[in-house]
């Protein structure tokens, strides 16, 4: 076993710590850094309730150990709401009734949010098969669809970008 | 779950990968997207004891046509194949692969690569590049290998001939001639799951219409990816019709070698690989014609 010492960026924020080389990034943003927004679902790769985005990319944080994440930028869940005003996305869940449980939401807005970042103004069908990587048992989807074209309109309204600058890429 | 215990070595270059190879011998296994490795680790299907990080290695990632081929850098991700303008003109055929690849979010981070390198039946790219007779390069101490895709894959399942201190680097299709076409075609119960079955088809016809060129391959359908031989030979020299086409989809089911599980009974799969060859090859015959 080797343990090394990583420093991520996570919401704008640097971390350091020393990781075994098995810890999976999930367990050390929940369980080292108390970042707690962020989910295990299936823990195999399936079903997206861990999904964040690393560098830019929608990622499953249970399929990538924490010392990869070297050096690299981060957002969680967190990160979503800035000065305590909701991100478009989180107000859009809330408006249009995008979560029953809530256990996928953190993943889903965060895949969407990398969605809407490289694609502005997805199609219905687009939404889809972009969080389609992301397992909802309660809503059948359609609410969160529409959650995400709120997200779309609002964001190309106010000429804001989905993820953050510093997060984003 | 937690994976049992190792080390992890980051390499910077393919020789620094070799060289960490070299040191570590079998015990080693190289970390591209880790979206397969990462889960069989967990599950402790896997125990590597040295982890060799190849992810900051940026010119393994590469998507370039030159002379005749397209090359694609090991380190390649599925969503840089979904995306690139190259493959979404020219090789709808990776293009009809790489997105049934698991799901978008895996795609960001799993690799082409590694699709190939881990040699699992159930992956989809094996099939589509034993269709189209790819080349897979590999590096090791002593320089480059060239190994055509056929002989990469053994008799056993998970197994390639790449040698313990060889790292894959490249993979290499031939860029489309005239009238060639090619189609992927999958049957999965859900997003994200492997195949119940899938069936590749490439072919490439003469002036006059007839075949010149057959491959098909076979995804989730035996113990290692298929080529469905006797299918290709028979298309040779045909003009691809109807006939032909149903012809060839029942050589194909007759290559599978599909086993009974959660995915369904053997007769299903065997059934569904003939709908689904019929299916590859009006579609790559389509392509080839330039019809769609």
């Amino acid at each position: 076993m080797s343990t090394h010492h990583i420093r991520v960026t996570i919401n704008g924020t640097v971390y350091e710590g020393d990781v075994d080389s098995r810890t999976l990034l999930v367990h050390w943003i929940r369980d080292d850094l108390q970042l707690t927004g962020t989910h295990i679902g299936c823990d195999t790769t399936a079903c997206g309730a861990c999904t964040i985005i690393v560098d830019g990319k929608a990622t499953k944080s249970c399929t990538m150990f924490a010392v990869q994440a070297n050096g690299r930028k981060i957002m969680t869940v967190e990160g979503l709401e800035q000065g305590g005003k909701l991100h478009p996305l989180q107000e859009g869940f809330h408006e249009k009734h995008a979560l029953q449980c809530g256990y996928c939401t953190p993943g889903m807005m965060m895949t969407a949010a990398a969605l809407l970042q490289h694609n502005p103004n997805p199609t219905e069908h687009e939404i889809r098969v972009g969080i389609s990587g992301n397992l909802c048992r309660c809503t059948g989807y359609v609410n969160i669809v529409k959650a995400i074209q709120y997200a779309a309109e609002k964001l190309q309204a106010s000429e804001q970008v989905p993820v953050s600058a510093g997060e984003g890429s | 779950m937690i994976p049992g215990s190792f080390d992890y070595v980051v390499a910077n270059s393919v020789s620094d990968a070799v060289s960490l190879l070299q040191q570590h011998g079998d015990e080693a296994k190289i970390l591209a997207g880790g979206q397969s490795l990462i889960p069989l680790m967990r599950f402790r299907l896997a125990s590597p004891s040295v982890l060799i990080d190849i992810n900051r290695i940026a010119d393994l990632a590469y998507i370039r046509e030159t002379n005749g081929t397209l090359c694609i850098g090991a380190l390649t991700r599925e969503a840089e194949l979904d995306h690139s303008p190259l493959i979404r003109t020219r090789y709808p055929i990776l293009l009809d692969t790489s997105s049934m690849v698991a799901d978008p979010v895996v795609r960001n981070w799993a690799t082409v690569g590694g699709n190939i390198a881990h040699a699992d039946p159930a992956n989809d790219h094996p099939a589509t590049m034993l269709a189209l007779d790819a080349l897979v390069v590999a590096v090791g101490p002593d320089g480059e290998r060239i190994i055509p895709i056929e002989a990469f894959f053994t008799d056993s399942t998970f197994e390639t001939t790449l040698r313990p201190d060889e790292i894959l680097t490249e993979i290499r299709v031939p860029a489309p001639k005239e009238r060639s076409g090619g189609a992927y075609v999958k049957l999965e119960r859900k997003v994200g799951d492997y195949a119940i079955a899938g069936v590749a088809a490439y072919v490439i016809l003469d002036g006059d219409g007839h075949v010149n060129y057959a491959g098909i391959g076979l995804t989730n359908v035996g113990p290692v990816p298929v080529k469905a031989r006797d299918a290709e030979h028979y298309l040779l020299g045909t003009s691809l019709d109807e006939a032909n086409i149903h012809q060839a989809a029942d050589l194909a089911a007759a290559a599978a070698q599909p086993t009974s599980d959660i995915r369904g009974p053997a007769e299903y799969k065997r059934a569904m690989v003939r709908t689904l060859a019929v299916r590859a090859l009006r579609r790559a015959s389509a392509r080839a014609r330039g019809e769609e």
